[in-house]
């Protein structure tokens, strides 16, 4: 840190590009390190995938393909609670974290054989363990008296949860700002030029300085990433959620298909279309959520549905994130995920230590996060 | 029930009484009018409670928009009282909190 910085209108020790909630994780961990973090938004343009997620805090089935994705996930989901505390200490908002475990309700015994191998493999993966349990019908009517007939069973994860992702947002941004830390709506970035061990970001707003760049842009990483030497192949994958009216309780755990919030409104979700840059709604698609949603639970037959929208995921080519340093421009860093809530409290952890401080946490073998791996 | 004097019905809608059940209470509403009307002009206050706080609420918009005249209307709990035309023999109730399903109150 040199002094002229510090005079600079405009600069910051670090820079996020991205306001959503894997921007925002960072910037409030680095800010708790005592540097000055400024988050660059692009405004109401952007995609908002933080806006569109289904807000839960996932642990079984993630990193199937990579047991560094799974230690990190899990690492996170411990982190998490102490992540809420923090937040609704010092905001005064309760972001409704429940970490009760979870299920995920199959409809089918091939689908629930399938899921159960899975697990298996990943448990033999881990040798600290891996908890997991599977449920037949009778096992899953004990944890869920309403769920439907025709369905096979379920898998259950100690470690699952489920949060409110937009209080989540709200949280963040006070707790931020509390801290010190600034917002800036500033359009998009449209430039980063490396100069003198620093970094100026063009945009829309003018230019900003900064010692160190996060690039957290969600699939905006796909073109900004290259004008710091890092390539970073993020495609969409959308997702389309229905929203039911706000019902007495029945739901006492989150399911990968369906969760009830603390206020009762019932989102039915997970479905994966590859359709472009398109944030619509298609009735095909929200039929079919809606039939495996009242398959698994009957009862929800009587509940009039409110609302749907899509989001788009930001996905690499294996599903998992990367978290890399720039070789070319040190000090300018990517970080992209699709998994930005139950993630929330490793970015704002040791990811976020690893930027502020360079101390890399061996726990979360940063890596095998490295982009370098789509190259081969 | 009284009628709520700040309500009035305009003479240009005259139309036949018919009685329905507001609140356990047999009320006097117009054919054609909605529940809405009815409920309103019956003084009935409040008309539902949130889901959150519990607060009480009446009908607002009146044109199927706000859903803060969800009622319970004939067994079926959280409907728009505003959409829905009075008919002889309605049993309306309000409507409290948050709907139950799956349950023995539907």
């Amino acid at each position: 840190m040199t002094e002229s910085v510090r005079l600079n209108r405009g600069s910051s020790d670090v820079a996020v590009i991205g306001g959503g909630l894997v921007g925002l994780c960072i910037a409030l961990g680095i800010q708790r390190q005592g540097q000055q973090v400024t988050v660059y938004d692009e405004g109401d343009i952007a995609l908002r995938a933080s806006r569109g997620n289904f807000g839960l805090v996932w642990v079984q089935g993630k990193g199937d393909n990579l047991p560094a994705y799974a230690r990190i996930t899990r690492l996170s989901a411990k982190l998490w609670g102490g992540l809420a505390e923090d937040l609704t200490q010092h905001t005064g908002i309760d972001i409704q974290l429940q970490q009760r475990g979870g299920l995920f309700v199959c409809l089918s015994e091939s689908e629930l054989n399938s899921r159960q191998q899975m697990l298996e493999k990943m448990a033999a993966e881990h040798p600290q363990g891996y908890p997991f349990d599977v449920l037949d019908l009778q096992q899953l009517r004990e944890l869920i008296p309403e769920i439907g007939p025709e369905v096979a069973g379920a898998t259950w994860g100690p470690e699952d949860g489920h949060v409110n992702p937009l209080y989540l947002m709200r949280a963040l941004v006070s707790r931020f700002e509390l801290l010190g830390g600034k917002l800036v709506s500033a359009g998009q970035v449209r430039n980063i030029i490396s100069q003198q061990s620093q970094f100026v970001l063009q945009s829309e707003q003018g230019d900003f300085s900064c010692n160190k760049v996060v690039l957290a842009a969600g699939l905006g990483n796909k073109y900004l990433g290259p004008m710091v030497g890092i390539d970073a192949p993020v495609f969409p994958n959308r997702g389309q959620v229905l929203i039911a009216e706000r019902v007495r309780p029945f739901l006492n755990y989150p399911t990968g298909h369906v969760r009830q919030t603390e206020e009762g409104t019932v989102q039915c979700g997970d479905s994966k279309e590859d359709v472009g840059f398109d944030t619509g709604t298609t009735t095909d698609v929200l039929a079919q959520i809606a039939h495996r949603a009242t398959t698994m639970f009957p009862l929800l037959k009587d509940v009039n549905l409110i609302r749907s929208w899509g989001a788009l995921r930001i996905m690499t080519p294996d599903g998992n994130p990367i978290y890399q340093q720039s070789e070319q421009y040190p000090g300018a860093y990517l970080v992209t995920c699709h998994s930005g809530v139950t993630l929330a409290a490793a970015h704002s952890g040791p990811i976020a230590d690893w930027i502020a401080t360079g101390s890399t946490d061996h726990a979360i073998d940063l890596e095998k996060f490295h982009g370098s791996r789509f190259k081969f | 029930m009284a009628a709520d004097l700040s309500f009035n019905r305009l003479p240009c809608n005259e139309r036949a009484e018919i009685e329905i059940t507001v609140e356990g209470q047999t009320v006097i509403a117009l054919e054609g009018e909605t529940v809405a009307a009815a409920v309103m002009y019956a003084g009935l206050r409040p008309t539902r409670t949130t889901p959150v706080s519990g607060s009480g609420r009446a009908p607002y918009c009146m044109m199927g928009v706000c859903f803060e005249c969800l009622m319970n209307i004939d067994g079926k709990p959280n409907t728009q009282a505003c959409m829905t035309e009075v008919h002889k023999g309605m049993v309306i109730s309000v409507q409290q909190g948050a709907r139950e399903v799956g349950g023995d109150s539907i």
